[in-house]
C-alpha cells in the first residue's frame, strides 16, 4: 500500500510527460466511480419510474465506496456548500475515468483538459440544473439521505481541480504533476487489489479504456494535506 | 475447426416493422420470447406492447433415425450425449414457424398519482397447457397481466333474417319468408380477446409471471413483492412474499424473478438483486418471509471488487423440466443449484469472461444491468444464454463443451448451418477470431426460448426473431 496524503518530491518520479499517461491512482479511481454513481442515480429518466433494481445497486455500490473511504480516514462528512456546483464537478470526474484512448494519443493532456473538461462543464450544464432543480431526485427513488452527504464532500475535493485548472500558473503545473502515481495500473485490477488488501501487481495490464489519466486530477492528491486540515475541521467527531 | 453447427436459421421479423436491417423503430423491440407446451406455438412479446404468436406448420415427415443421429447431429464437434426423448421410428415434424396472431396486448399509460408514464412493453408472456380448442396465455407490463385467449374461426352464420350480407338491417316489411341461419366455411381467422385484466395490484414494476402447476393459479413478482392470482378472480390477490423495508432508506434487495416448481403447486424460488435464491413453501404460512432454502454461493475474496454485487444480481431463475435443478443467470455466469444444495452451486459456466476487466465502462454505460435470461432444452441436458454482439452461448451439462453462436443476418442466410464464433481475449488474434473491444454492446440478446421437447430454439435479437432447428440427416 502506498502512503496517501504524502507529497513525493518531484525528482522521485519519471521524468517529462511519461508520467501523464498513467491510471489514476486508487483513491481518485474510487472518488470517480463514486461520483459516477451519484450521477447515475440523479440523473434517471424522470418521465418514466426508475428502474428499482438499478438504483438499489448503484445506491449499494456508492455506500460501499463510502464506508471503505470512512475506514481509510478520507470520508469528509456534512459540508453543505454550494450544493449547485456539485454536479458539474461530478461530470468532469466521470469524464477522467472513463477516458477513451484517443486522448492518450501523445497530446499533451493538461491543456485538452482544461479545455475539455470545462467545455463539458458547460454544455452539461442545462442538463444537470434541470434535474437539480426539481426535487432531490434521491428521494424521489426512496429517500436514501446519504448522497446529500456526499455533495458537500467530493465538492470540496473538487473544486481543488477546478482552481488549480483555472490557474495556468506554471509553477502551479508543477505542483499539478508532482505526486502523480507512475505506476501502471488497471483500474479494475487496482480496486480488486485494494479490496482484498493484497498488493496488486505492477503492469497488470493496461486497459484500453483507462489507458490515460489527465494529471490536473492528481490535485485531488497534491492538495490533501490542505484538505486533511480542513477535513478536521468540518469532520463532526 | 471444420465441425459446423447443425442449425438452420429461419429469420422472422414482426409484421409492421419499417426498416432496414440498420435502423430500427424502438418500439419493435422484442421484449420477451416464450414457447408454448406443445412447442406448437410461440410468442413474442415487443416494446410496443404488441404480441406476435407463430405456428408451426403441420407438415409431417415419417424417418426412421437412432436417437444418436438426433442430437448427435446438433454439434458434432461438441458429441451431445444420448437424449431420453426420442425412440426409433419416430415421427419427426421439420415444419417451419409462421406469423398466427398479432395483437395489440397493453397500451401505454399514464399514472396520474405520480405523474410518471407507464410503459407498454411487454414484459414476460406465459402460456397456460391447452385445455380446448383455443389457446390461453399470460402477458404482462410493469403493472398489468392480461389474459388472452387466441381461438380460430373458420366457420360463419350466414342467413339471417333481420340483417342482409354485409350485416345491414333489413327493412322488416321487405321480408315474405323466414330460413334459419346455416354455418358456411370460411377463411381461417384468429382472434385474440382478453379475457381478464389483473390489474392495480403491484407497486413496483412487474419482473415475472409463473403459471402455478394446477392450472388455477399463477404468481406476478415485482421488485418487492409477490402476489398470487386465481384465474377466475381479479379483483384480488393474495401477497405471498413482501420484502419492502419498513423504512425504505434501508433498502438494499429487490426481488430479480420468480418461478413455481413444475409439478409442486406449494413450491416457488425467488431470486435477488444480492445473487441469493430462496425456496419457499407455502404451505408453512400464508406470508411466505421466512424461506425454507436459501440458497447462496460464498463469495470468492479474490475477485472482490467494487462492481461484486452489481455483478452477482441474478437476472434470471428457471426450474428444470425435471424440478430437481433450478438455474441462475449473473452478469457473468450461469449457475445451476440442485435443490438438494443451498450452499454452492453444482455447475457455473462462464458467459463472457472476459468481460471481468471491462466492468467500469460497462457500468458507465450500464451495460452491466442488462438482465439475460436462461433457458433448458427439453431434456435439461443444454442450457442456454445469450450475450453481447448478438452471440449467445450453449452448455452442454454432459459433457461440458460449449459453443458460441451469433445471430445475425449477415452470417446466417436461410438454411445455412451456423459457424460458431470466438471472442479473442487478448494476444494474436485468429483469423474468425472477434476482439473483446470490438464486440458489439448494443446488440445484445437477452431473450431466447428452447422447444419443450426438440431442437428448435428462438433468439430474440433487438428486433429480430432468429428460430434455429436442429438438422437431421
Amino acid at each position: 500500500m502506498f502512503a496517501r496524503g504524502l507529497k513525493r518530491k518531484y525528482g522521485d518520479q519519471e521524468e517529462g510527460v511519461e508520467g501523464f499517461s498513467t491510471v489514476p491512482s486508487y483513491s481518485l479511481q474510487r472518488q470517480s466511480l463514486l461520483d459516477m454513481s451519484l450521477v447515475k442515480l440523479q440523473l434517471c429518466h424522470m418521465l418514466v419510474e426508475p428502474n428499482l433494481c438499478r438504483s438499489v445497486l448503484i445506491a449499494n455500490t456508492v455506500r460501499q465506496i463510502q464506508e471503505e473511504m470512512s475506514r481509510d480516514g478520507v470520508w469528509h462528512g456534512m459540508a453543505p456548500q454550494n450544493a449547485e456546483r456539485a454536479p458539474i464537478d461530478r461530470l468532469v470526474s466521470t469524464e477522467i475515468l472513463c477516458r477513451t484512448a484517443r486522448a492518450a494519443d501523445g497530446e499533451h493532456p493538461t491543456p485538452e483538459l482544461e479545455d475539455g473538461s470545462l467545455q463539458i462543464s458547460a454544455s452539461e450544464l442545462p442538463i444537470v440544473s434541470s434535474a437539480q432543480g426539481q426535487r432531490s431526485p434521491q428521494s424521489s427513488l426512496w429517500e436514501m439521505d446519504s448522497p446529500q452527504e456526499n455533495r458537500g464532500s467530493f465538492h470540496k475535493s473538487l473544486d481543488h481541480i477546478f482552481e488549480t485548472l483555472e490557474n495556468k500558473n506554471p509553477s502551479s503545473v508543477e505542483d499539478l504533476f508532482s505526486d502523480v502515481d507512475s505506476s501502471y495500473y488497471d483500474l479494475d485490477t487496482v480496486l480488486t487489489g485494494m479490496m482484498s488488501g493484497t498488493k496488486p501487481s505492477l503492469c497488470s495490464g493496461l486497459d484500453g479504456f483507462t489507458a490515460a489519466t489527465p494529471p490536473p486530477s492528481s490535485t485531488c492528491k497534491s492538495d490533501l494535506t490542505e484538505l486533511d486540515h480542513v477535513v478536521e475541521i468540518l469532520v463532526e467527531t | 475447426m471444420k465441425c459446423f453447427s447443425r442449425y438452420l436459421p429461419y429469420i422472422f421479423r414482426p409484421p409492421n416493422t419499417i426498416l432496414s436491417s440498420s435502423c430500427h423503430t424502438e418500439a419493435d423491440i422484442i421484449s420477451t420470447v416464450e414457447f408454448n407446451h406443445t412447442g406448437e406455438l410461440l410468442a413474442t412479446g415487443d416494446k410496443g406492447g404488441r404480441v406476435v404468436i407463430f405456428q408451426r406448420e403441420q407438415e409431417v415427415l415419417v424417418e426412421e433415425q437412432t436417437p444418436d443421429v438426433v442430437l448427435g447431429s446438433i454439434l458434432r464437434v461438441l458429441k451431445f450425449s444420448l437424449p431420453s426423448l426420442q425412440s426409433k421410428n419416430q415421427v419427426h415434424r421439420r415444419g417451419e414457424y409462421n406469423v398466427y396472431s398479432t395483437f395489440q396486448s397493453h397500451e401505454p399509460e399514464f399514472d396520474y398519482l405520480k405523474s410518471l408514464e407507464i410503459e407498454e412493453k411487454i414484459n414476460k408472456i406465459r402460456w397456460l397447457p391447452q385445455q380446448n380448442a383455443a389457446y390461453f396465455l399470460l402477458s404482462t407490463n410493469d403493472k398489468t397481466v392480461k389474459l388472452w385467449k387466441v381461438s380460430e374461426r373458420d366457420k360463419r352464420p350466414e342467413g339471417y333474417n333481420l340483417k342482409d350480407e354485409e350485416g345491414r338491417l333489413r327493412d322488416p316489411a321487405t321480408i315474405t319468408t323466414l330460413r334459419v341461419p346455416v354455418l358456411r366455411p370460411m377463411d381461417l381467422m384468429v382472434e385474440a380477446t382478453p379475457r381478464r385484466v389483473f390489474a392495480n395490484a403491484h407497486t413496483y414494476h412487474i419482473n415475472s409471471i409463473s403459471v402455478n402447476s394446477d392450472y388455477e393459479t399463477y404468481m406476478s413478482a415485482d421488485d418487492l413483492r409477490i402476489n398470487l392470482w386465481n384465474f377466475e378472480i381479479t379483483n384480488q390477490s393474495f401477497n405471498i412474499v413482501d420484502i419492502k423495508p419498513a423504512n425504505m432508506e434501508e433498502l438494499t434487495e429487490v426481488i430479480t424473478a420468480a418461478e413455481f416448481h413444475p409439478h409442486h403447486c406449494n413450491t416457488f424460488v425467488y431470486s435477488s438483486s444480492k445473487g441469493t435464491i430462496r425456496l419457499c413453501d407455502m404451505r408453512a404460512s400464508a406470508l411466505c418471509d421466512r424461506h425454507t432454502k436459501f440458497f447462496e454461493e460464498p463469495e470468492d475474496p479474490s475477485n472482490r471488487s467494487f462492481f461484486s454485487e452489481i455483478i452477482s444480481s441474478i437476472s434470471d431463475v428457471k426450474f428444470s423440466h425435471s424440478g430437481r435443478y433450478i438455474m441462475t443467470r449473473d452478469y457473468l455466469t450461469v449457475k445451476v443449484w440442485d435443490l438438494n444444495m443451498e450452499n454452492r452451486p453444482i455447475e457455473t459456466y462462464q458467459v463472457h469472461d472476459y468481460l471481468r476487466s471491462k466492468l467500469c465502462s460497462l457500468y458507465e454505460n450500464d451495460c452491466i444491468f442488462d438482465k439475460f435470461e436462461c433457458v433448458w432444452n427439453g431434456s435439461d441436458s443444454v442450457i442456454m444464454t445469450g450475450s453481447y454482439n448478438n452471440f449467445f452461448r450453449m452448455f452442454d451439462r454432459n459433457t461440458k463443451r460449449d459453443v458460441t453462436l451469433e445471430a445475425s443476418r449477415e452470417n446466417s442466410k436461410p438454411r445455412a448451418i451456423l459457424k460458431p464464433r470466438k471472442v479473442c481475449v487478448g494476444g494474436k488474434r485468429r483469423k474468425d477470431e472477434i476482439s473483446v473491444d470490438s464486440l458489439d454492446f448494443s446488440k445484445k440478446i437477452l431473450h431466447t426460448a428452447w422447444h419443450p421437447s426438440e431442437n428448435i430454439i428462438a433468439v430474440a435479437a433487438t428486433n429480430n426473431l432468429y428460430i434455429f432447428q436442429d438438422k437431421v440427416n
